[in-house]
């Protein structure tokens, strides 16, 4: 993740020593998607708030386009997201600018609580903040709507990727969908594994080359968007997000497929 | 240790340590704020590569370039076990040998449990750890995974030599003559990727144990109790070893092979009947070719001597020196460094319970083994994570062991911490009482992902325990050394065969309305005087738990001053009680008002099992124990 070697085009995450010098160096912006309270607190220096709640209560174009502005970001900014929810929330934000049309958005590769259980600097002041002007030019090739998910399900060769939790999975799933749950996708303390660990668990899973890939999860697309960035992480390049998920699915009352005759939930201690 | 921000300019910080006088690099890892390293294990059961050639494997049977048939045999062979009625899955077995368990290894089961699992493992009869709902395109990552804390799934399944068990009380039992844990980590060690035991007739399994009480030897292919005598001034170690046991469909009774078997000869004596039973043992009929089978059909006094026979060639024919590589220097104890000073609630009602029903007062003196029972075995994530630190912090052996009803236990707890244990355990959801107890049933996996289930086994066990921890029957001294074990087939994984009741599933039919049923099957147990259970009668699965608690009903009607509930039945089924219940027959009598089928207009329920909705059919796969 060395910044100087880097193509611009590949950059999913931006590792804590980096966020620091480029918080130093003045050369980024940084959005904390906790709620307002927990970043009233205390967050990273710099950081300015935009709650997901915020974003997804009108996630129309033009209105995050001005809350974007607002945030000071352009074109041209670098822009550095993060959350404390193992890089979930982080990632649906993220997500929504590329969607916009901006191109220099990464994901903090660890959470907040971390950085700060590991001692790293954090205040509770509000950066003062000159808005900007971000063009919009969405890009329709990262999003799949219900209607645009059935017809490609028919397509030979596109994958769909299941990210709920395994016992949801087997319980219901949108059909044909394969089960890869947000937690395989992380370490410990990173929220998504190194870039050759991914490789090789996705090879596994038969996902490579330029197939066509589109994720989902349960509602609002937070952990399809970790997945989202995850197949990004090893160079993917046809991924899209179902952002409306299996709850609009569901709610639409498309076929769902089961895994029947089990009682897989009696094996769960929760 | 004192940090301090250096050079904040630095990409990366660098601290100084006051106390070793030095500079470091600060990065993530060296910042983790962890308690003082946790003890590992002296043995690596894994092989690293076995993780690859698995994915390649898995790649190539995807790609229809390696058979079924092989394909099965190779995956149990490596420890993954098919799931039920779907090929996509599989349940990962980890072999915990003699049932050691290191805090790290908690840990990573831990996070391979939520990545690629349910977010639960299960703790099993045998000294597994499982995990269950796996994508077997998923196995190898998991494989790798366990590779870097040193354990395997390498022979846990198919026709193999599976987990070498021990008592979870040896070391520390009262009773016991030494400590047979050395004896059978060596054996495990011995045969692991032994060319000698990839490819038996059937699976094989040994069992040490401590004492007469406290095992199962004579339930198992090779049982091993140990023992000592006095030879020319000196003392001798030695085992009883008993073979030809098991539990299955047909269950028999294991034999002593001689009066003692000294400890040079046990690898001999294990070679020899491993070679017996590869040798001869029947390779075609899969539903009878466990060795009990061999012994049954051959005669015991005959498979006696050939067996000591083939234990004089081994013997003498070893080109090198073959001999087990026992380790027993004893593990270091030393009671862990308090850091905080906070009390447990010893006074708490529930403490009380807690420690009557879970903990066994060792033989070094001042330390207990404290047990934890999980509802059929089944554990969060979380919880491993939490149990990984509870050793760390009470055990002062540094590890846990398995026990055999699907719990674990921590050893070497100094009696002085048992109420801030409780305590913590409580909070984790771990202190469920009566671990020792009638109170804590066995189920096996049942419908929850065996192909060969006929019921839901694994949920009827936890219904159990709920009822008896409600009931409180934990703290009944008269029922304290029974046990309730169920099956949901009449295979024996749930080992119903040696419970005091035991339950194994079937279905059951009114016109054609189906129900799940369970034979019920009374006065079976594992000790030194070892039988199998008497069938009483059928039991629908809404059932059981009524029937249960009219038997210890009956039994507290009818017992004598001295008995207890295992003494009761014991008289019953051989039929020489002299109360109003005699025998059996009289049990079944009284019962079977209780298990009169009612219409499925009046109780829709009693036609469903528990954990389904619908109405009970019956639905299996292909069985993998005899693949």
């Amino acid at each position: 993740m060395c910044r100087l070697s880097q193509e611009k085009v590949v950059k999913i995450t931006t590792d804590v020593d980096t966020l620091r010098s480029e918080i130093k160096d003045k050369s980024v912006r940084v959005i904390d998607v906790r709620r307002e309270e927990d970043y009233k607190k205390n967050h990273i220096p710099t950081a300015v708030n935009l709650p997901l709640a915020n974003l997804l209560s009108d996630d129309s174009p033009e209105r995050v386009i001005k809350l974007i502005n607002s945030m000071g970001i352009d074109d041209e900014t670098s822009v550095v997201v993060y959350d404390d929810t193992f890089g979930a929330l982080a990632s649906r934000v993220a997500w929504t600018l590329e969607y916009l049309g901006h191109s220099d958005v990464s994901l903090l590769d660890t959470t907040y609580s971390r950085w700060k259980s590991i001692g790293l600097e954090n205040d509770n002041l509000v950066p003062e903040v000159q808005t900007k002007e971000h063009s919009l030019k969405l890009r329709p090739e990262i999003l799949a709507t219900s209607d645009y998910l059935e017809s490609a399900k028919e397509k030979e060769g596109v994958i769909l990727v299941d990210n709920r939790e395994r016992l949801n999975f087997l319980e219901q799933h949108i059909p044909g969908a394969m089960s890869l749950p947000y937690r395989t996708l992380a370490t410990q303390d990173k929220i998504l594994r190194p870039k050759e660990d991914m490789k090789r668990l996705l090879d596994n899973r038969g996902i490579s080359g330029d197939t066509e890939i589109i994720t989902y999860c349960g509602s609002v697309g937070t952990l399809s968007g970790l997945a989202y960035y995850a197949l990004k992480s090893v160079g993917l390049p046809n991924v899209k997000l179902y952002v409306r998920s299996f709850k609009e699915w569901k709610g639409l009352s498309k076929p769902t497929e089961k895994q029947e005759e089990a009682n897989y939930w009696d094996l769960s201690a929760e | 240790m004192y940090f301090e921000f250096y050079e904040p300019k630095f990409p990366i910080s660098k601290i100084y340590n006051r106390n070793q006088r030095h500079w470091f690099v600060l990065t993530l890892s060296n910042l983790k704020q962890h308690r003082p390293k946790s003890r590992k294990g002296k043995i690596n059961w894994a092989r690293s590569q076995e993780a690859d050639h698995f994915a390649n494997t898995v790649k190539l049977y995807r790609q229809g370039k390696y058979d079924a048939d092989s394909f099965r045999r190779f995956r149990l062979q490596h420890g993954a076990y098919g799931t039920r009625l779907t090929s996509d899955y599989a349940m990962v077995r980890i072999k915990l040998p003699a049932g050691e368990i290191y805090p790290h290894q908690l840990e990573k089961l831990s996070q391979l449990s939520e990545q690629f699992s349910i977010g639960s493992a299960h703790f099993s009869t045998r000294e597994n750890i499982q995990l269950h709902w796996v994508v077997l395109e998923d196995v190898s990552e998991i494989f790798r995974g366990l590779a870097e804390v040193g354990l395997t799934t390498r022979e846990a399944c198919g026709n193999s030599i599976r987990n070498v068990m021990c008592s979870p009380l040896s070391g520390v039992c009262p009773d016991e003559e030494f400590d047979s844990t050395p004896y059978a980590l060596a054996t495990a060690r011995f045969f692991l990727r032994n060319p000698m035991a990839q490819n038996l007739p059937r699976k094989f399994k040994f069992n040490f144990t401590c004492c007469e009480k406290h095992g199962m030897v004579r339930m198992v292919d090779v049982g091993l109790i140990p023992q000592t005598r006095q030879q020319e001034g000196s003392t001798q170690k030695g085992f009883k070893v008993f073979l030809g046991g098991g539990l299955g469909n047909k269950s028999f009774v294991g034999y002593q092979l001689e009066e003692f078997t000294p400890e040079e000869d046990l690898l001999f004596t294990s070679m020899a009947v491993v070679r017996i039973f590869d040798r001869i043992g029947d390779r075609k009929n899969m539903a009878r070719n466990r060795m009990r089978y061999l012994v049954n059909e051959m005669g015991w006094e005959k498979f006696q001597n050939l067996v000591l026979k083939e234990r004089a060639i081994v013997r003498a024919t070893q080109s090198v020196v073959t001999r087990l590589n026992v380790d027993d220097t004893p593990n270091e104890i030393k009671r862990p460094i308090r850091i905080s000073d906070e009390s447990g609630s010893s006074n708490s009602d529930g403490y009380e319970r807690w420690l009557k029903g879970n903990t066994f007062k060792q033989k070094q003196s001042g330390y207990y083994s404290v047990f934890i029972t999980l509802e059929a075995g089944d554990i969060t994530s979380n919880q491993l994570n939490i149990l990984s630190e509870l050793i760390q912090d009470f055990s002062s052996e540094g590890l846990a062991r398995c026990g055999f009803n699907q719990d674990v236990a921590l050893r070497f707890v100094h009696e002085d911490d048992l109420p801030r244990l409780y305590s913590q355990l409580l909070n984790a959801g771990l202190a469920k009482s009566g671990a020792l107890t009638m109170a804590a049933p066995i189920g096996c996996s049942g419908t929850t992902s065996c192909n060969l289930a006929l019921t839901n086994s694994h949920r009827l066990a936890k219904e159990i325990q709920r009822k008896f921890l409600e009931l409180k029957l934990d703290e009944d001294d008269d029922l304290r050394d029974s046990s309730i074990k169920i099956s949901g087939c009449p295979n024996s994984c749930g080992q119903h065969g040696i419970a005091t009741i035991g339950f194994f599933g079937g279905g059951g039919r009114v016109g054609k309305d189906m129900y799940p049923n369970y034979m019920m099957q009374l006065g079976g147990r594992s000790d030194g005087e070892t039988m199998l259970g008497i069938s009483c009668l059928r039991v629908p699965a809404k059932r059981v738990i009524p029937v249960i608690l009219k038997i210890i009903d009956l039994f507290k009607q009818n017992k004598k001053p001295e008995d207890d509930l295992k003494s009761w039945i014991r008289r019953v089924v051989n039929g020489i009680d002299d109360s109003e219940i005699k025998s059996m027959d009289d049990i079944k009598k009284i019962l079977t008002p209780l298990i009169t089928p009612p219409s499925k207009t009046d109780d829709p329920d009693f036609y469903s099992d528990y954990g389904n909705d619908t109405s009970y059919h019956t639905k299996t796969g292909k069985g993998e124990c005899a693949a």
